[in-house]
Protein backbone atom coordinates (compact mmCIF):
# COMPACT_ATOMS: atom_id res chain seq x y z
CA UNK A 1 0.00 0.00 0.00
CA UNK A 2 3.06 2.34 0.22
CA UNK A 3 5.20 1.04 -2.32
CA UNK A 4 6.62 3.22 -4.72
CA UNK A 5 4.08 1.96 -7.12
CA UNK A 6 1.11 2.08 -4.98
CA UNK A 7 0.90 5.19 -3.33
CA UNK A 8 -0.99 5.64 -0.03
CA UNK A 9 -4.34 6.93 -0.50
CA UNK A 10 -8.36 6.29 0.82
CA UNK A 11 -8.19 2.61 -0.69
CA UNK A 12 -5.71 1.43 2.35
CA UNK A 13 -9.06 2.03 3.95
CA UNK A 14 -11.34 -0.30 1.94
CA UNK A 15 -12.86 -3.40 3.87
CA UNK A 16 -14.72 -6.28 2.27
CA UNK A 17 -17.74 -5.35 4.40
CA UNK A 18 -19.82 -8.62 4.22
CA UNK A 19 -16.72 -10.24 5.73
CA UNK A 20 -16.07 -7.76 8.34
CA UNK A 21 -20.66 -7.72 9.15
CA UNK A 22 -19.97 -11.58 9.68
CA UNK A 23 -17.13 -11.46 11.73
CA UNK A 24 -18.82 -8.93 13.72
CA UNK A 25 -22.19 -10.85 14.33
CA UNK A 26 -20.22 -13.15 15.46
CA UNK A 27 -18.69 -11.43 18.48
CA UNK A 28 -21.83 -10.07 19.10
CA UNK A 29 -23.46 -13.86 19.33
CA UNK A 30 -20.48 -15.10 21.24
CA UNK A 31 -20.58 -11.73 23.71
CA UNK A 32 -24.83 -12.43 24.72
CA UNK A 33 -24.61 -16.09 24.77
CA UNK A 34 -21.66 -15.84 27.44
CA UNK A 35 -23.68 -13.37 29.41
CA UNK A 36 -26.95 -14.71 28.97
CA UNK A 37 -28.57 -11.65 27.08
CA UNK A 38 -31.30 -12.19 24.23
CA UNK A 39 -30.94 -9.23 22.32
CA UNK A 40 -29.53 -5.55 21.81
CA UNK A 41 -30.79 -1.68 22.72
CA UNK A 42 -29.88 0.78 20.57
CA UNK A 43 -30.34 4.33 20.89
CA UNK A 44 -30.94 5.93 17.09
CA UNK A 45 -29.64 9.23 16.35
CA UNK A 46 -30.87 9.01 12.90
CA UNK A 47 -26.92 9.39 11.92
CA UNK A 48 -24.56 7.02 10.69
CA UNK A 49 -22.91 4.92 13.51
CA UNK A 50 -26.36 4.10 15.31
CA UNK A 51 -27.66 3.07 12.47
CA UNK A 52 -24.80 0.54 11.51
CA UNK A 53 -24.36 -0.74 15.08
CA UNK A 54 -28.04 -1.48 15.09
CA UNK A 55 -28.34 -3.16 11.20
CA UNK A 56 -25.10 -5.43 12.85
CA UNK A 57 -27.53 -6.47 15.88
CA UNK A 58 -29.79 -7.16 13.28
CA UNK A 59 -27.96 -9.53 11.33
CA UNK A 60 -26.55 -10.97 14.52
CA UNK A 61 -29.49 -11.09 16.59
CA UNK A 62 -32.60 -10.93 14.18
CA UNK A 63 -35.23 -7.89 14.29
CA UNK A 64 -36.56 -9.52 16.63
CA UNK A 65 -34.38 -9.07 19.28
CA UNK A 66 -33.20 -5.86 18.38
CA UNK A 67 -34.99 -2.66 20.24
CA UNK A 68 -34.01 0.91 18.96
CA UNK A 69 -34.78 4.40 21.24
CA UNK A 70 -35.20 7.47 19.79
CA UNK A 71 -34.51 10.11 22.53
CA UNK A 72 -34.54 13.68 20.78
CA UNK A 73 -34.75 16.70 22.86
CA UNK A 74 -35.97 20.12 23.08
CA UNK A 75 -32.71 21.16 21.33
CA UNK A 76 -32.19 18.44 18.74
CA UNK A 77 -32.56 19.47 15.03
CA UNK A 78 -35.70 18.64 14.06
CA UNK A 79 -35.50 16.17 11.10
CA UNK A 80 -33.68 13.97 14.08
CA UNK A 81 -36.58 11.75 14.30
CA UNK A 82 -37.47 11.36 11.12
CA UNK A 83 -34.16 9.88 10.14
CA UNK A 84 -33.72 7.53 13.40
CA UNK A 85 -37.84 5.95 12.33
CA UNK A 86 -36.83 5.44 8.55
CA UNK A 87 -33.70 3.20 10.39
CA UNK A 88 -35.80 1.34 12.29
CA UNK A 89 -38.41 1.16 9.75
CA UNK A 90 -35.73 0.12 7.52
CA UNK A 91 -34.74 -2.68 10.04
CA UNK A 92 -38.04 -3.70 10.88
CA UNK A 93 -37.16 -3.35 14.44
CA UNK A 94 -39.36 -2.77 17.42
CA UNK A 95 -38.62 0.87 18.95
CA UNK A 96 -39.99 3.36 21.51
CA UNK A 97 -39.94 7.58 21.85
CA UNK A 98 -38.40 8.56 24.40
CA UNK A 99 -38.72 12.71 24.71
CA UNK A 100 -36.03 13.85 27.24
CA UNK A 101 -36.08 16.71 27.60
CA UNK A 102 -38.33 16.39 30.71
CA UNK A 103 -35.06 14.74 32.54
CA UNK A 104 -33.25 17.15 31.40
CA UNK A 105 -35.44 20.15 32.54
CA UNK A 106 -35.54 18.25 36.11
CA UNK A 107 -31.79 17.51 36.21
CA UNK A 108 -31.08 20.95 35.43
CA UNK A 109 -29.01 20.80 32.12
CA UNK A 110 -30.73 23.88 30.35
CA UNK A 111 -30.42 26.16 33.57
CA UNK A 112 -27.09 24.86 34.48
CA UNK A 113 -25.27 25.40 31.34
CA UNK A 114 -27.15 28.70 30.40
CA UNK A 115 -25.48 29.42 34.03
CA UNK A 116 -22.18 28.86 32.86
CA UNK A 117 -22.62 30.66 29.48
CA UNK A 118 -23.57 33.79 31.74
CA UNK A 119 -20.37 33.66 33.30
CA UNK A 120 -18.68 35.01 29.94
CA UNK A 121 -21.85 36.36 28.15
CA UNK A 122 -23.53 37.95 31.40
CA UNK A 123 -26.54 38.82 28.84
CA UNK A 124 -27.19 34.71 27.51
CA UNK A 125 -31.21 34.16 28.35
CA UNK A 126 -33.72 32.23 26.93
CA UNK A 127 -34.11 33.06 23.26
CA UNK A 128 -30.24 32.44 22.50
CA UNK A 129 -28.78 30.04 20.90
CA UNK A 130 -24.99 28.48 21.70
CA UNK A 131 -22.65 26.03 20.71
CA UNK A 132 -18.92 25.65 21.69
CA UNK A 133 -15.82 25.44 19.02
CA UNK A 134 -12.37 25.19 18.76
CA UNK A 135 -10.02 26.77 16.62
CA UNK A 136 -8.78 24.74 13.63
CA UNK A 137 -5.42 22.72 14.64
CA UNK A 138 -4.38 22.77 10.64
CA UNK A 139 -3.65 26.35 10.47
CA UNK A 140 -1.82 27.31 13.66
CA UNK A 141 0.43 26.17 16.46
CA UNK A 142 -1.88 27.53 19.13
CA UNK A 143 -2.95 25.98 21.65
CA UNK A 144 -6.78 25.09 21.03
CA UNK A 145 -8.37 27.01 23.26
CA UNK A 146 -12.59 26.67 23.72
CA UNK A 147 -14.87 29.31 23.06
CA UNK A 148 -18.79 29.77 23.00
CA UNK A 149 -20.52 31.01 20.29
CA UNK A 150 -23.70 32.63 20.91
CA UNK A 151 -26.59 34.05 18.56
CA UNK A 152 -28.68 37.01 20.17
CA UNK A 153 -32.44 36.69 19.83
CA UNK A 154 -31.90 39.29 16.61
CA UNK A 155 -29.76 36.95 15.05
CA UNK A 156 -26.35 38.99 15.88
CA UNK A 157 -23.49 35.89 16.78
CA UNK A 158 -20.90 37.15 19.12
CA UNK A 159 -17.78 34.47 20.35
CA UNK A 160 -16.15 34.40 23.45
CA UNK A 161 -13.00 32.67 24.85
CA UNK A 162 -14.38 30.68 28.10
CA UNK A 163 -12.74 30.45 31.71
CA UNK A 164 -12.09 27.29 33.10
CA UNK A 165 -15.21 27.69 35.06
CA UNK A 166 -17.39 28.31 31.99
CA UNK A 167 -15.75 25.27 30.19
CA UNK A 168 -16.32 22.74 32.59
CA UNK A 169 -19.68 24.25 33.70
CA UNK A 170 -20.81 23.69 30.21
CA UNK A 171 -19.65 20.31 29.40
CA UNK A 172 -20.45 19.12 32.96
CA UNK A 173 -24.35 20.43 32.07
CA UNK A 174 -24.72 19.12 28.23
CA UNK A 175 -23.39 15.38 29.54
CA UNK A 176 -26.22 15.21 31.09
CA UNK A 177 -27.99 14.45 27.36
CA UNK A 178 -25.73 11.90 27.24
CA UNK A 179 -26.12 10.39 30.45
CA UNK A 180 -29.56 10.46 30.69
CA UNK A 181 -29.87 8.46 27.15
CA UNK A 182 -28.05 5.96 28.34
CA UNK A 183 -29.54 5.44 31.72
CA UNK A 184 -33.00 4.94 29.43
CA UNK A 185 -30.99 3.00 27.20
CA UNK A 186 -30.03 0.15 30.69
CA UNK A 187 -33.67 0.54 31.73
CA UNK A 188 -34.88 -1.16 28.56
CA UNK A 189 -31.99 -3.48 28.27
CA UNK A 190 -32.87 -4.46 31.91
CA UNK A 191 -36.59 -4.59 31.42
CA UNK A 192 -35.53 -6.85 28.15
CA UNK A 193 -32.75 -8.77 29.50
CA UNK A 194 -30.94 -7.29 26.68
CA UNK A 195 -27.41 -6.05 26.66
CA UNK A 196 -26.65 -2.05 25.50
CA UNK A 197 -24.89 -0.34 22.86
CA UNK A 198 -22.23 1.38 22.26
CA UNK A 199 -21.94 3.61 18.70
CA UNK A 200 -18.43 4.91 18.66
CA UNK A 201 -16.42 5.00 15.52
CA UNK A 202 -12.15 4.44 16.19
CA UNK A 203 -12.00 8.11 15.63
CA UNK A 204 -14.38 8.94 18.12
CA UNK A 205 -13.31 5.80 20.64
CA UNK A 206 -9.49 6.70 19.89
CA UNK A 207 -9.63 10.19 20.48
CA UNK A 208 -12.25 9.96 23.54
CA UNK A 209 -15.24 11.69 22.26
CA UNK A 210 -17.57 10.65 24.26
CA UNK A 211 -19.20 10.89 27.78
CA UNK A 212 -17.92 8.79 30.77
CA UNK A 213 -21.12 6.93 31.63
CA UNK A 214 -23.00 8.45 28.87
CA UNK A 215 -22.57 7.55 25.47
CA UNK A 216 -19.41 5.99 26.63
CA UNK A 217 -20.76 3.40 28.40
CA UNK A 218 -22.07 -0.16 26.85
CA UNK A 219 -21.59 -3.31 26.90
CA UNK A 220 -20.47 -4.00 23.43
CA UNK A 221 -19.10 -0.99 20.77
CA UNK A 222 -19.30 -3.27 17.98
CA UNK A 223 -17.64 -0.48 15.41
CA UNK A 224 -15.13 0.99 17.96
CA UNK A 225 -12.24 -0.33 15.43
CA UNK A 226 -13.92 1.02 12.44
CA UNK A 227 -12.56 4.00 10.79
CA UNK A 228 -15.42 6.42 9.94
CA UNK A 229 -15.09 5.84 6.16
CA UNK A 230 -15.20 2.41 6.80
CA UNK A 231 -18.60 2.93 8.63
CA UNK A 232 -19.93 3.85 5.91
CA UNK A 233 -18.46 1.52 3.59
CA UNK A 234 -20.75 -1.56 5.90
CA UNK A 235 -23.68 1.22 5.94
CA UNK A 236 -23.75 0.91 2.23
CA UNK A 237 -23.29 -2.94 2.50
CA UNK A 238 -25.77 -3.46 5.29
CA UNK A 239 -28.85 -0.95 3.51
CA UNK A 240 -28.70 1.61 5.77
CA UNK A 241 -31.61 4.73 4.15
CA UNK A 242 -29.01 6.40 1.72
CA UNK A 243 -30.95 9.53 3.06
CA UNK A 244 -29.10 8.37 6.63
CA UNK A 245 -25.59 7.36 4.79
CA UNK A 246 -25.91 10.97 2.95
CA UNK A 247 -26.53 13.36 6.29
CA UNK A 248 -23.79 15.06 7.45
CA UNK A 249 -21.85 14.39 11.15
CA UNK A 250 -23.14 16.50 13.83
CA UNK A 251 -22.69 16.38 17.39
CA UNK A 252 -26.44 17.09 17.89
CA UNK A 253 -25.75 18.70 21.35
CA UNK A 254 -25.89 22.46 21.58
CA UNK A 255 -28.74 24.38 20.41
CA UNK A 256 -26.25 25.69 17.71
CA UNK A 257 -26.04 23.34 14.75
CA UNK A 258 -22.36 22.22 15.67
CA UNK A 259 -20.19 19.67 13.00
CA UNK A 260 -17.84 17.11 15.01
CA UNK A 261 -14.71 19.25 13.54
CA UNK A 262 -15.36 22.52 14.96
CA UNK A 263 -15.79 21.02 18.10
CA UNK A 264 -13.61 18.54 18.38
CA UNK A 265 -11.93 17.01 15.79
CA UNK A 266 -9.30 18.74 13.65
CA UNK A 267 -10.44 18.19 9.90
CA UNK A 268 -13.25 16.54 8.33
CA UNK A 269 -13.70 12.52 8.63
CA UNK A 270 -12.84 11.95 5.47
CA UNK A 271 -9.11 13.80 5.65
CA UNK A 272 -9.24 12.43 9.53
CA UNK A 273 -9.48 9.04 8.69
CA UNK A 274 -6.25 8.63 6.31
CA UNK A 275 -4.47 10.81 9.00
CA UNK A 276 -5.16 8.36 11.81
CA UNK A 277 -4.51 5.65 9.77
CA UNK A 278 -1.59 7.01 8.27
CA UNK A 279 -0.27 7.87 11.56
CA UNK A 280 -1.21 4.38 13.20
CA UNK A 281 0.32 2.24 10.11
CA UNK A 282 3.69 4.49 9.91
CA UNK A 283 2.78 5.28 6.09
CA UNK A 284 5.36 7.86 5.32
CA UNK A 285 4.12 11.85 6.46
CA UNK A 286 4.42 13.03 2.75
CA UNK A 287 2.42 10.28 2.12
CA UNK A 288 -0.53 11.05 4.20
CA UNK A 289 -0.09 14.41 3.38
CA UNK A 290 -0.44 14.29 0.05
CA UNK A 291 -3.59 11.41 0.11
CA UNK A 292 -5.50 14.62 2.65
CA UNK A 293 -4.59 17.61 0.76
CA UNK A 294 -2.34 18.77 3.15
CA UNK A 295 1.16 19.80 4.24
CA UNK A 296 3.56 17.43 5.68
CA UNK A 297 3.25 20.36 8.40
CA UNK A 298 -0.36 20.23 8.78
CA UNK A 299 -0.02 16.61 9.33
CA UNK A 300 2.81 16.70 12.07
CA UNK A 301 0.34 18.82 14.35
CA UNK A 302 -2.78 17.02 13.27
CA UNK A 303 -0.26 14.22 14.95
CA UNK A 304 0.19 16.48 17.41
CA UNK A 305 -3.51 16.87 18.09
CA UNK A 306 -4.60 13.06 18.17
CA UNK A 307 -1.28 12.70 20.87
CA UNK A 308 -2.31 15.59 23.10
CA UNK A 309 -6.13 14.11 22.60
CA UNK A 310 -5.10 10.48 23.46
CA UNK A 311 -3.53 11.48 26.36
CA UNK A 312 -5.99 14.02 27.89
CA UNK A 313 -8.96 11.39 27.24
CA UNK A 314 -7.21 8.30 28.51
CA UNK A 315 -9.02 8.56 31.87
CA UNK A 316 -12.39 7.95 29.92
CA UNK A 317 -10.93 4.86 29.42
CA UNK A 318 -9.53 3.53 32.33
CA UNK A 319 -11.38 1.06 34.83
CA UNK A 320 -12.16 2.42 38.14
CA UNK A 321 -8.92 2.11 40.23
CA UNK A 322 -9.14 -0.36 43.24
CA UNK A 323 -7.90 0.10 46.61
CA UNK A 324 -6.36 -2.98 46.49
CA UNK A 325 -6.61 -6.26 43.86
CA UNK A 326 -9.40 -8.46 44.28
CA UNK A 327 -8.34 -11.44 42.00
CA UNK A 328 -11.49 -13.63 42.76
CA UNK A 329 -13.20 -11.36 40.34
CA UNK A 330 -12.50 -11.76 36.83
CA UNK A 331 -13.16 -8.81 33.93
CA UNK A 332 -12.06 -11.22 31.35
CA UNK A 333 -14.69 -13.72 29.20
CA UNK A 334 -13.88 -16.37 27.43
CA UNK B 1 13.51 39.35 39.53
CA UNK B 2 13.06 36.37 36.87
CA UNK B 3 13.76 33.70 39.89
CA UNK B 4 10.94 35.39 41.20
CA UNK B 5 8.55 35.21 38.36
CA UNK B 6 9.88 31.76 37.57
CA UNK B 7 9.68 30.44 41.16
CA UNK B 8 6.06 31.68 41.37
CA UNK B 9 5.19 30.04 38.06
CA UNK B 10 6.57 26.69 39.07
CA UNK B 11 4.62 26.98 42.59
CA UNK B 12 1.28 27.09 41.02
CA UNK B 13 2.34 24.48 38.27
CA UNK B 14 3.66 22.13 41.25
CA UNK B 15 0.43 23.04 43.40
CA UNK B 16 -2.10 22.73 40.90
CA UNK B 17 -1.02 19.57 38.73
CA UNK B 18 1.21 17.69 40.66
CA UNK B 19 -0.88 17.86 44.11
CA UNK B 20 2.92 19.33 46.06
CA UNK B 21 5.18 16.65 44.60
CA UNK B 22 7.61 18.39 44.17
CA UNK B 23 9.78 15.39 42.85
CA UNK B 24 7.71 15.93 38.76
CA UNK B 25 8.66 19.29 38.93
CA UNK B 26 9.33 19.91 35.08
CA UNK B 27 12.53 21.64 33.99
CA UNK B 28 12.14 25.25 33.00
CA UNK B 29 12.64 23.74 29.31
CA UNK B 30 10.32 20.80 29.68
CA UNK B 31 7.06 21.26 27.33
CA UNK B 32 4.21 21.17 29.73
CA UNK B 33 2.05 19.78 27.13
CA UNK B 34 4.23 16.95 25.93
CA UNK B 35 5.27 15.82 29.61
CA UNK B 36 1.58 15.15 30.63
CA UNK B 37 1.54 17.73 33.05
CA UNK B 38 -0.87 19.81 31.55
CA UNK B 39 -3.77 19.11 29.12
CA UNK B 40 -6.07 21.52 27.29
CA UNK B 41 -8.21 22.13 30.33
CA UNK B 42 -4.97 22.60 31.95
CA UNK B 43 -3.91 25.62 29.66
CA UNK B 44 -7.23 27.50 30.77
CA UNK B 45 -6.01 27.10 33.93
CA UNK B 46 -2.68 28.61 33.27
CA UNK B 47 -4.36 31.08 31.26
CA UNK B 48 -6.20 32.69 34.14
CA UNK B 49 -3.50 31.80 36.33
CA UNK B 50 -1.16 34.60 34.48
CA UNK B 51 -4.22 37.08 34.31
CA UNK B 52 -5.00 37.14 37.79
CA UNK B 53 -1.42 36.83 39.36
CA UNK B 54 0.06 39.18 37.09
CA UNK B 55 -2.54 40.84 36.05
CA UNK B 56 -2.37 40.55 32.34
CA UNK B 57 -4.33 39.82 29.59
CA UNK B 58 -3.50 36.56 27.41
CA UNK B 59 -4.54 37.22 23.62
CA UNK B 60 -5.79 34.12 21.55
CA UNK B 61 -2.67 34.97 19.22
CA UNK B 62 -0.55 34.50 22.35
CA UNK B 63 -1.47 31.42 23.11
CA UNK B 64 1.13 29.27 21.45
CA UNK B 65 3.91 27.36 22.90
CA UNK B 66 6.41 29.60 22.55
CA UNK B 67 5.04 31.57 25.08
CA UNK B 68 2.53 29.58 27.74
CA UNK B 69 4.64 25.92 26.65
CA UNK B 70 7.23 25.54 29.13
CA UNK B 71 8.14 27.38 32.63
CA UNK B 72 10.79 29.35 31.26
CA UNK B 73 8.77 30.41 28.15
CA UNK B 74 5.76 31.52 30.25
CA UNK B 75 8.58 33.16 32.42
CA UNK B 76 10.18 35.39 29.69
CA UNK B 77 5.99 36.05 28.64
CA UNK B 78 5.62 37.48 31.72
CA UNK B 79 8.35 39.67 31.96
CA UNK B 80 7.75 40.70 28.48
CA UNK B 81 4.42 41.32 29.15
CA UNK B 82 4.92 43.17 32.50
CA UNK B 83 8.59 43.89 33.10
CA UNK B 84 7.79 44.95 36.68
CA UNK B 85 5.56 42.15 36.92
CA UNK B 86 5.12 41.81 40.74
CA UNK B 87 3.53 38.47 42.02
CA UNK B 88 0.15 38.94 43.73
CA UNK B 89 1.12 37.06 46.50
Amino acid sequence: MTTEDSRFSAAALRIDAEQEATRISAVLTHYLARTRRRGAVVALSGGIDSSVVAALCVRAFGPDRVFGLHMPEKESSDDTLGFSRQVSDTLGIDSALEEISPILEAAGCYRRRDDAIRLVVPDYGPGYRSKIVLPSVVDSEAFRLYSVVVEAPDGTTTKHRLTTEAYLGIVAATNFKQRVRKMLEYHHADRLNYVATGTPNRLEYDQGFFVKLGDGAADVKPIAHLYKSQVYQLAEHLGVPADVRARPSTTDTYSLPQSQEEFYFSLPHERMDLCLYGKNNDVPVEQVAEAAGLTTEQVNRVYRDIDQKRSTTQYLHLPPVLGAAVPEVSHDLD
Amino acid sequence: MVEQVQSRIMGFIVSNYLFGDESRAPEPDESLLESGIVDSTGILELIQFLESDFALEVKDSETVPDNLGSVANLTRFVLERSPDAEPAS
